[in-house]
């Protein structure tokens, strides 16, 4: 029996709603679009938290009260991704990472594009690269490039 | 409230690409096997419930078709679980438990190799701070064990031995996609894939079904001469954003499986849902399983992973193993989420 011909047909699978960011996620948003400033939020425990949550991650209760933090911070753990995927940002070698941004108390994941495995390592002193045109997304921050060792 | 019990389990042999051979298809194969094997009726069943994830097919309520795989006329009490099959599972035991039925027909399935799974996998992560970077399972696991590695809990030889033991276990079960003899050392000489992680740390892309059978024990009995008893079962939850979990250990698993009851007598063995080889440890010290529990007989989700059906295997495997008498007692635990978010429990053993 020849095999059955196998149709093929390429989909996109995106969300096809859009929804209000509210307050907490709205405000990240709107600082790094139009300020380049990333927002944290306090929690009960007096940690700020980055991004910021809209609920506490120990009481459950709204949180709202927003703080800036730096947009350098040192990197607490990455790995490496050597062979990005089509849908990947950086298309060369690049990291993704936790960083602690400096002012922060929890770590924030984002990529850092620095060539060479060999060029981050824990502890990493980081800096974000802004988006010249900047839309209020997370790839507002287009990565984060080490400053230092 | 009413024990349950397992009565059969199966599930079609693991594939890396079914090609032509549809969701639907499978499934039918392995419903239609389970239910020949039991001697029993589909019109049996009093209830059927079913776990997958639409965006593998890439498609709204992709899951209604499958239905047609239980043939769903005249009308038949039926759910969906848009998780895991191991949650189907847990839903049909409540269902049992609180007298809404004596009996259940679960399944899962998953057919990954149409899509990028690292891809899809990343939209089930927070909308607006991590699927905008494409942050892929991969990479997310790679994070974890990096952080796991750095803080000292475990090796990479010791992940290297967890695939080493996985792959060995795994040849004396049929049907499965990895397994085979290799040493430690061999395994450390491979480079690094998502550094920290290499290729064999990552469980395979899978596509399959399984089907289970739950009753009673009453009505189990009546349909299988070694019913396995879910004597305990529990599944928790922890936040949606890893940064604000300590990643290096299972808390979720830990506060499962002592609500499950894993401690209160000896666990011969465990059956873990843990799709990269550094999670396997994270679990079993999230469990408290010493040296002296067999873990994965069955190779575990390093040797096939279907989505939505790996950790439903996991509890199914772990019957067959007390259903064949080589094991009296065990645990099995299936996951879902990124980076061990969300984690069941289920405590099994044979009917004395």
């Amino acid at each position: 029996m020849n095999s059955p011909e196998i149709m093929q047909e390429d989909f996109s699978v995106h969300y096809t709603y859009t929804r209000s960011t509210g307050p907490v996620i709205g405000d990240f948003l709107t600082a790094l679009r139009d300020k380049k400033q990333i927002l944290g939020i306090k929690g009960s425990d007096g940690r700020t938290l980055v991004p910021p949550m809209e609920f506490d991650p120990i009481t459950t209760e709204p949180l709202s009260e927003m703080v800036d933090v730096s947009d350098q911070g040192t990197v607490t753990s990455f790995c490496w991704v050597k062979n990005p995927i089509k849908h990947h940002h950086i298309q060369h070698p690049f990291a993704f990472a936790t960083i602690r941004l400096d002012g922060a108390d929890t770590d924030f994941i984002h990529m850092v594009d620095c060539g060479d495995e060999a060029r981050i390592s824990v502890g990493s002193r980081v800096k974000a690269r802004w988006a010249d045109e900047r839309s209020g997304t997370m790839t507002d921050i287009v990565a984060f490039d080490v400053t230092g060792a | 409230m009413r024990d349950v019990a397992i009565v059969n389990y199966k599930q079609t042999p693991a594939t890396r690409d079914s090609l032509a051979t549809n969701e639907l298809q499978m499934l039918q194969s392995v419903i239609q096997g389970v239910i020949k094997e039991s001697g029993v009726e589909l019109s049996d069943m009093d209830f059927v419930c079913s776990g997958s994830c639409d965006y593998l097919a890439g498609a709204a309520f992709a899951f209604v078709e499958a239905i047609e795989a239980v043939g769903p006329f005249p009308p038949i009490k039926e759910s969906h679980v848009e998780m895991d099959g191991a949650w189907a599972l847990y839903e049909a035991v409540l269902k049992i438990r609180t007298g809404e039925a004596d009996s259940a027909l679960i399944y899962g399935f998953g057919k990954s190799s149409p899509g990028d799974l690292r891809s899809v996998l990343s939209l089930q992560l927070d909308p607006y701070y991590l699927a905008p970077l494409w942050l892929d399972t991969i990479s997310a696991a790679a994070l974890q064990a990096a952080q796991c590695l750095d803080k000292g809990v475990l090796s990479e030889a010791d992940m290297a031995a967890v695939v080493s033991r996985s792959r060995a276990n795994a040849k004396s079960v049929a049907g499965t996609q990895l397994s085979g003899d290799y040493s430690i050392e061999e395994l450390l000489a491979e480079p690094t894939f998502v550094s920290p992680l290499r290729m064999h740390d990552c469980a395979p892309i899978t596509d399959g079904a399984s089907v289970m059978i739950i009753a009673t024990p009453e009505k189990a009995r009546q349909w299988c001469d070694t019913p396995v008893v879910i004597s305990g079962l529990d599944n928790r939850i922890e936040s949606s954003m890893p940064t604000l979990r300590d990643l290096t250990v299972s808390r979720s698993t830990e506060t499962a499986g002592k609500a499950a009851g894993v401690g209160s007598k000896p666990v011969e063995f465990a059956e873990l849902h843990a799709p990269f080889s550094h999670q396997e440890i994270l679990l079993q010290k999230a469990l408290g399983l010493d040296a002296s529990v067999d873990i994965n007989p069955s190779g575990g989700a390093l040797a096939a992973n279907t989505m939505m059906a790996a950790g439903l295997d996991r509890i199914g495997h772990a019957a067959k193993m007390i259903q064949s008498g080589r094991y009296t007692r065990g645990v099995a635990h299936a996951t879902s989420g990124s980076c061990l978010q969300h984690n069941l429990v289920a405590v099994l053993e044979a009917v004395s």
